[in-house]
């Protein structure tokens, strides 16, 4: 518990409403969307302002009392989850969108803006905010920002930290920085805009953010194409960026999750086919056309069992639903969902698939893949049951013969959602021991104290990584 | 009371949440306040960890499970489909059995309305007659002059002057038992009337007996039905409910209908789940899953089962103009009996009437059965924002498929409407005004 005199500092600068210990406060804190985990922070507080947070932050820092941000609390690793105790310091009371600057075409918003409404707002104003991570409409920006949310439309539009220009934030001795601005080029110093983003509210806590907005696409088309062989669909993959046409989104269920999702949408999707990609173009009406053609020739090459271009807009939302019920389908099997992020190099894609799939059966236990083939980012899905551990468990090991598996493809262990908590044990398996160093000693210039969301990227010990013999 | 709610709680479903958060945007009380406690994921939470024994059920915990509008509008988001309507109940009767927070007078007044007055259509009828008195004799004229009624707490007083004109006599007092269909008979079906609706909207039930006498149904109206017991189930009297859920089961086997029609949401939402409210009762078990898989909503029964109804009776042009027309989906209807098309459907039917779209009309309206009543503060602010989305619809017409909902929006237009011609009406007597008898 904090001392009533820290709780009696804080209340100073937030206010009385908006600093709260009492025990309910706490217990709504304690979570965010990472299965099995959970630890109670010691106070919460909602700041208004960037000059509240910078307050709050000296009088943490002179008690030594850790702080952890927090957004909506969707992320999946565990990032906003207080393990080592401390403040977790909610950041939805700063959701303005501050400006919309027509003539530089940049937003600056306030980090707690949730992102649907912010990329809707643009789109009213005819401007487009490409990032699209799945908990868009719950999520905030700054916690897309934190963690370098993804999305669908990664692969042609980029990612949460393509569209981070120029950053304000709190460091962990309530000094305030800016760094980039309304600029395409700036190399004044290191890029501290960029290292900011993804990393997990462990170097300063965000508190504005400028934007870059992209002219919107006129038109756009969605397609469907279905697989009995799963290299025939990774090969499509392959096929299409080797023709140089870079969809706007290209989508993949593996058969595990087929099966899962025609049991729940009844869509009537073919039971035995192994692979499904979706796939969006956009852009102006005659590439767009043109790409999504060529597109279809190229699915039918590869032996696509079925090719499908919708005509209407309806059309489209049904063909996109079997891949949106993806994730609420795999949610009803069993209590348990963990929601996974390992993502290789395009042209391992289907190893990489095959690979789960038998690491799955290795350890019993039920893992379906979707993901966004088309930047290799995929979600190897297990459903369990929390109560069972000797289950979770075995889905453990999974997992951790999954991200070896990944790292050893070329890829990483993890495209999307961050390290937090529960990949701190495998990130040595990425970036190599020297580079562990590297960042410790970064977060170390940011925050010598160990302040801001302590336990978390950095494990206290790495995980022996397991050469499998495959005999 | 931990005891108690670590009895009540079903884990599977407690365990089921992903904490997605996937149902905080749907969530009223969340989107009012912003905060993750009045959220059905903090509430799920917060259930869960008295269960797991890391907090104690104190009064905040109470209160906060109480500020849930019940809405349901969060099972509709939920990915993994955790039934957070049940834990919601369970938690709550939980918290009745053994809260220490309610005022004596509270208690009795609950007791009063929950057991001597809601399932007794008899005692209903007489606050009807009482109450049509008091409107139509010189008695509330005078109370209004009197400033009488300023002693009355605001919520209710604001209630008071938009209450409709109550009745004694209900449906069945007004036009009998038993309604042959017009024409083939489609099926036969069994009229929920409702306590409120039968005391405050008799004529309504009266319109919706004769829609579906013409659209093929013969209508029955089993006088030994009650109330549906949702009050009970959503204050936290389970036993309660599942007394009242007997005598309707029983009233309504024995009149032997195909179907048991319902024009409020909140009832029939209740209605469907009588089969998960009776589930752990073997004598009942099977009557129980009888009844609701036939329990269904008028709009539902009309658009998908009856003839279709000729509504190109009066041009809908009240203003010398097409009339606008706008909807606000019974929470209830649209969240637990997953119906939300049908009355839409049935709108643009209406000859010569343009249907306008609000904004969010999927989003509670704050009435939530007597949530009003008990924290008008939150169904005030829920109810203004409601009414920004209904005003900029310019609807002539506000149409509703629940009293509570009606009396809300009524209040509503009365508080924030400005002065704009706007006049909430239940869906079925908008249509029975434009409807063409086939005589």
């Amino acid at each position: 518990m904090l001392a009533q005199e820290v709780v009696r500092e804080l209340k100073d600068i937030v206010g009385d409403a908006y600093c709260r210990d009492d025990p309910q406060t706490l217990v709504v804190h304690s979570y965010d969307g990472t299965p099995m985990l959970q630890a109670l922070p010691e106070a919460v507080v909602y700041p208004a302002s960037t000059r509240e947070v910078s307050e709050v932050m000296k009088v943490l820092s002179r008690h030594c009392i850790p702080l952890v941000s927090r957004g909506s609390g969707t992320n999946l690793s565990g990032g906003t989850v207080p393990v080592q105790g401390g403040v977790v310091m909610v950041m939805h009371r700063m959701d303005r969108i501050v400006e919309v600057d027509l003539e530089n075409l940049t937003a600056t918003v306030q980090p707690g803006v949730n992102t649907k409404r912010f990329a809707d707002h643009v789109e009213q104003l005819g401007l487009f905010y490409p990032p699209d991570p799945s908990s868009m409409a719950v999520s905030t920006i700054g916690g897309n920002i934190a963690e370098c949310s993804g999305g669908l439309r990664g692969l042609k539009y980029g990612t949460t930290k393509d569209y981070v220009i120029g950053l304000e934030a709190v460091l962990a001795s309530g000094e305030i920085i800016r760094t980039g601005g309304k600029l395409m080029k700036d190399v004044a110093g290191y890029d501290l805009t960029k290292l900011l983003v993804g990393s997990e509210g462990t170097l300063a806590v965000i508190t504005e953010a400028t934007l870059k907005l992209i002219p919107p696409p006129q038109h756009k088309r969605t397609m469907l194409a279905m697989y009995r062989d799963l290299y025939g669909a990774a090969r499509t993959v392959s096929r299409i960026i080797e023709n140089r046409i870079i969809p706007a989104t290209l989508e993949f269920l593996d058969q595990p999750t087929i099966r899962v999702v025609d049991d729940y949408a009844r869509l009537g999707l073919a039971r035995d086919m192994e692979a499904i990609l979706l796939i969006e173009q956009d852009g102006d009406r005659e590439s767009v056309e043109r790409d999504i053609a060529r597109i279809a020739e190229i699915c039918r090459g590869e032996r696509a069992e079925r090719v499908e271009v919708a005509a209407t807009a309806e059309q489209a939302q049904k063909l996109l639903a079997a891949r949106r019920s993806a994730l609420t389908a795999l949610a009803r099997l069993r209590p348990t969902t963990i929601l996974e992020d390992a993502t290789v190099p395009r042209s391992r894609i289907a190893d990489m698939v095959l690979e789960i799939n038998r690491i799955a059966r290795k350890y019993n236990v039920q893992i379906c893949t979707f993901g966004h083939a088309g930047d290799g980012n995929l979600h190897p899905t297990a459903t369990t049951d929390a109560r069972d551990r000797e289950e979770v468990h075995r889905v453990e090991q999974a997992f951790e013969e999954i991200f070896e598996t990944a790292v050893r493809l070329g890829g990483t262990i993890t495209g999307e959602h961050g390290v937090g908590v529960v990949k701190a044990p495998y990130l040595e398996w990425k970036a190599g021991a020297a580079g562990i160093d590297v960042m410790k000693g970064i977060k170390q210039a940011f925050d010598p104290h160990h302040l801001l969301n302590p336990g978390k990227l950095f494990a206290k010990e790495t995980r022996k990584r397991v050469v499998i013999d495959r005999g | 009371m931990a005891a108690a709610l670590r009895l009540k709680l079903d884990e599977d479903q407690l365990t089921n949440c992903m904490r997605c958060g996937f149902c905080l945007p749907a969530c009223p009380t969340f989107r009012e306040t912003g905060l993750e406690a009045e959220s059905p994921r903090g509430r799920i939470a917060l259930m869960k960890a008295v269960v797991d024994g890391l907090m104690e059920p104190d009064t905040a915990f109470e209160e906060q499970i109480d500020h849930c509008l019940g809405c349901r509008a969060c099972e509709t988001a939920c990915p993994a489909d955790v039934k957070y309507g049940r834990l919601l109940e369970q938690a709550r009767d939980a918290i009745e059995d053994h809260t220490v927070r309610h005022r004596p007078w509270v208690r009795a007044a609950r007791k009063a309305a929950f057991e001597g007055l809601f399932p007794h259509p008899k005692q209903m009828r007489l606050l009807g007659g009482a109450l049509k008195l008091y409107q139509r004799s010189g008695l509330r004229k005078l109370a209004r002059g009197a400033g009488l009624l300023k002693l009355l707490p605001e919520p209710m007083r604001e209630m008071e002057a938009i209450l409709p004109e109550a009745a004694f006599r209900g449906v069945v007092q007004r036009i009998g038992v038993r309604h042959p269909a017009r024409g083939e008979r489609i099926a036969t079906v069994g009229l929920f009337r409702g306590c409120v609706m039968d005391v405050l909207f008799a004529e309504t039930n009266v319109h919706t007996v004769e829609l579906l006498t013409a659209a093929g149904f013969e209508v029955v109206i089993p006088p030994a039905q009650t109330c549906c017991g949702a009050l009970h189930a959503h204050g936290g009297e389970a036993d309660a409910a599942r007394r009242l859920a007997r005598r309707n089961i029983r009233a309504f086997r024995e009149a032997g209908v195909d179907f048991i029609v319902s024009n409020a949401g909140g009832c029939g939402a209740l209605l469907v789940e009588y089969n998960h409210l009776l589930h752990d009762d073997p004598d009942w078990r099977e009557e129980a899953e009888w009844f609701a898989a036939r329990a269904v909503d008028v709009s539902e029964l009309l658009v998908r089962r009856g003839r279709p109804l000729d509504l190109s009776g009066p041009k809908p042009e009240a203003a010398g103009r097409p009339d606008r027309i706008t909807y606000q989906d019974s929470c209830h209807l649209r969240n637990v009996m997953r119906s939300s098309d049908a009355p839409r459907e049935l709108i643009r039917r209406v000859k010569g009437a343009v249907f306008v779209e609000m904004r969010e009309a999927d989003r509670c309206c704050g009435s939530a059965g007597i949530y009003n009543l008990t924290r008008p503060e939150m169904a005030g602010q829920i109810l203004a924002h409601k009414m920004e989305h209904a005003n900029a619809t310019e609807a002539d017409y506000l149409l509703t498929s629940n009293p509570g909902c009606l009396l809300q929006m009524k209040l509503g237009i009365r508080k924030h409407g400005g002065g704009r011609r706007m006049e909430a009406v239940h869906i079925v007597d908008y249509l029975h005004r434009h409807w063409r008898r086939a005589d």
